[in-house]
């Protein structure tokens, strides 16, 4: 008998519990659409920071992929003397190979070299004429060393003019280039920390901007609120709107914030992709359509919820 | 059922807003509070509402010690307890059924029940006609009106007034309290404070005397006299 009462207590309870939710849901979107202005004007503050977010992620992607392309390019070439033999230029290169920070090292033999150099050079007559008139191949041979970083350059140089290759070795253009290498390297390093912080920053502003919104959209409705406990309502039950339509804020914001970023990215695209060499954010922005969606839902719900949850508390303490 | 133990309210050491008040108010009562303003009729209603904490003293409904009430007893408290304001304090994003219907849905029953007593109270206020107007649609007697069905709704054991007839004229005044006279004869406590003359006398019921925050007459059928 017992055991079917509280058993009829637990089903009734949780009835009760799914009663509840539902209610407070019906309210938040109730609640949503009768506060119109309020709400327009809580989603428009949201737009603007996942708009934000959203052009921070896109520039993210150019940048990446400039700075990658930045990277392939770097590369050592080190020249060998006239008497090296190819033998021992390969030796060079197994030895390399063998170094941690190398990610490749290709020889260019003499023949090769000259064949690109003729190719390159296909369309000036003078120069192919010169050539032809020099008989033997004045190029030497090289090997195109490239490193995992940037940084690593200088380590292969010194390891290349202090080892026991050094004799074969006639110059390393490292030597040449290594302002400029030292110099991109620092910048990509700096770009990345700078684009990092500006990140943090600006997503940070932007949430304080949408949390004192909500904050005001509250404070609106303290007096309501205090009516609400004064009849009898719970924390919870009094909370729960406000959270829904925090979240309501953030998917609002989210489609109002993908619809944006078509015509902007469709206008770009082109631009960016002249300008950075890299992928069209137009074709980044359809191609991954749901993940930047999601992401922002994600980023919209968390801050609405969040600023909605801290901005009520001061009110419910009555 | 209520007892305010030697409870004191003071704001600022040179203003006392109740000092040393105790009194009891048993079942069925209906006990009108009266004084000028800032006597501390209002304050004595938020405290037993737990809106505000006495400086020192205890306020117990039934055997609760209102201010030591969890978070989880005092919404339960307020359920069973009744509020009518001089200023309505309705929701207004919300219709006349709506505010009913909330004051329900906080308590916590169901969609059936609702359903059933919503028009039932509205029934009792006269405002059937006017269910799905949101407050600024209504006149401040109407508004008044659902404020007390929406006080009365959960079937509290006591129903507290504050000025309810302050911002009305005299026809909507007398409709109000004689609502508030049929709530009492249905077997709810009654407070209600005020300073209209006219309707303390024509109740002839308990009449508690306040000045300057302290209990200077409590009469059984008494009589606005300052």
């Amino acid at each position: 008998m017992s055991a079917t009462t509280s058993a009829a207590v637990t089903s009734y309870s949780l009835k009760m519990k799914n009663v509840k939710l539902r209610r407070v849901i019906i309210a938040g979107v109730v609640n949503f659409w009768r506060n119109g202005w309020v709400s327009l004007a809580a989603a428009l503050v949201m737009v603007l920071a996942l708009f934000m977010i959203g052009s921070l992620l896109f520039s993210n992607v150019l940048l990446t992929s400039a700075l990658s392309r930045i990277e392939e390019q770097v590369d050592i070439s080190v020249y060998f003397s006239a008497d090296a033999a190819e033998e021992e230029i390969l030796n060079v290169r197994n030895a390399l190979s063998q170094l941690p920070q190398v990610e490749s090292a290709v020889y260019v033999s003499k023949e090769e070299a000259l064949e690109k150099f003729r190719a390159r050079h296909s369309a000036n007559a003078l120069i192919t004429q010169s050539i032809d008139e020099l008989g033997n191949n004045p190029l030497q041979a090289s090997l195109n060393v490239r490193a995992k970083s940037p940084d690593q350059y200088e380590v292969i140089a010194r390891f290349l003019e202090a080892g026991a290759y050094s004799s074969l070795i006639d110059k390393i253009n490292f030597f040449q280039n290594q302002v400029v290498i030292e110099r991109l390297s620092s910048v990509l390093a700096a770009a990345r920390a700078a684009g990092l912080g500006v990140t943090l920053v600006l997503s940070l502003i932007a949430m304080l901007v949408v949390f004192n919104t909500i904050r005001l959209a509250i404070y609106t409705s303290r007096d309501e609120i205090s009516v609400m406990r004064l009849v009898g309502a719970s924390r919870r039950y009094v909370r729960g709107p406000f959270v829904i339509e925090g979240v309501l804020y953030g998917v609002f914001s989210a489609i109002i914030t993908m619809v944006i970023f078509y015509p902007v990215t469709l206008w770009l695209g082109p631009a960016t992709e002249r300008f950075f060499g890299g992928p069209n954010i137009f074709q980044y922005y359809l191609s991954n359509f749901i993940q930047i969606f999601l992401l922002l839902l994600a980023v919209g719900i968390a801050i609405g919820v969040l600023s909605s949850s801290v901005a009520i508390r001061r009110y419910l303490k009555i | 059922m209520i007892y305010f133990d030697k409870v004191s309210k003071i704001y600022s050491p040179t203003s006392a807003a109740v000092e040393d008040v105790t009194f009891t108010i048993e079942p069925k009562e209906f006990v009108s509070m009266v004084g000028h303003s800032g006597a501390g009729k209002t304050t004595l209603l938020k405290l037993l509402l737990a809106e505000e904490r006495p400086t020192s003293g205890k306020v117990f409904f039934e055997s609760i010690d209102v201010h030591r009430a969890s978070r989880d007893e005092l919404p339960q408290i307020r359920r069973r307890i009744g509020s009518i304001f001089q200023d309505f304090r309705l929701l207004p994003q919300k219709t006349a059924y709506e505010n009913i219907a909330f004051a329900m849905e906080a308590a916590e029953n169901t969609d059936e029940e609702i359903a059933n007593d919503v028009p039932q109270a509205l029934e009792l206020v006269g405002l059937v006609g006017k269910a799905h107007h949101f407050p600024h649609e209504l006149s401040g007697g109407e508004k008044q009106r659902v404020a007390i069905a929406r006080a009365f709704v959960n079937r509290p054991d006591v129903i507290l007034a504050d000025e309810p007839t302050g911002n009305l004229d005299p026809i909507n005044t007398r409709e109000i309290i004689g609502l508030l006279k049929k709530i009492n004869n249905l077997g709810t406590t009654v407070v209600l404070a005020t300073h209209n003359y006219d309707i303390v006398n024509s109740l002839e019921r308990r009449v508690i005397t306040l000045e300057k925050g302290r209990i200077v007459r409590d009469d059984k059928r008494g009589r606005y006299v300052i």
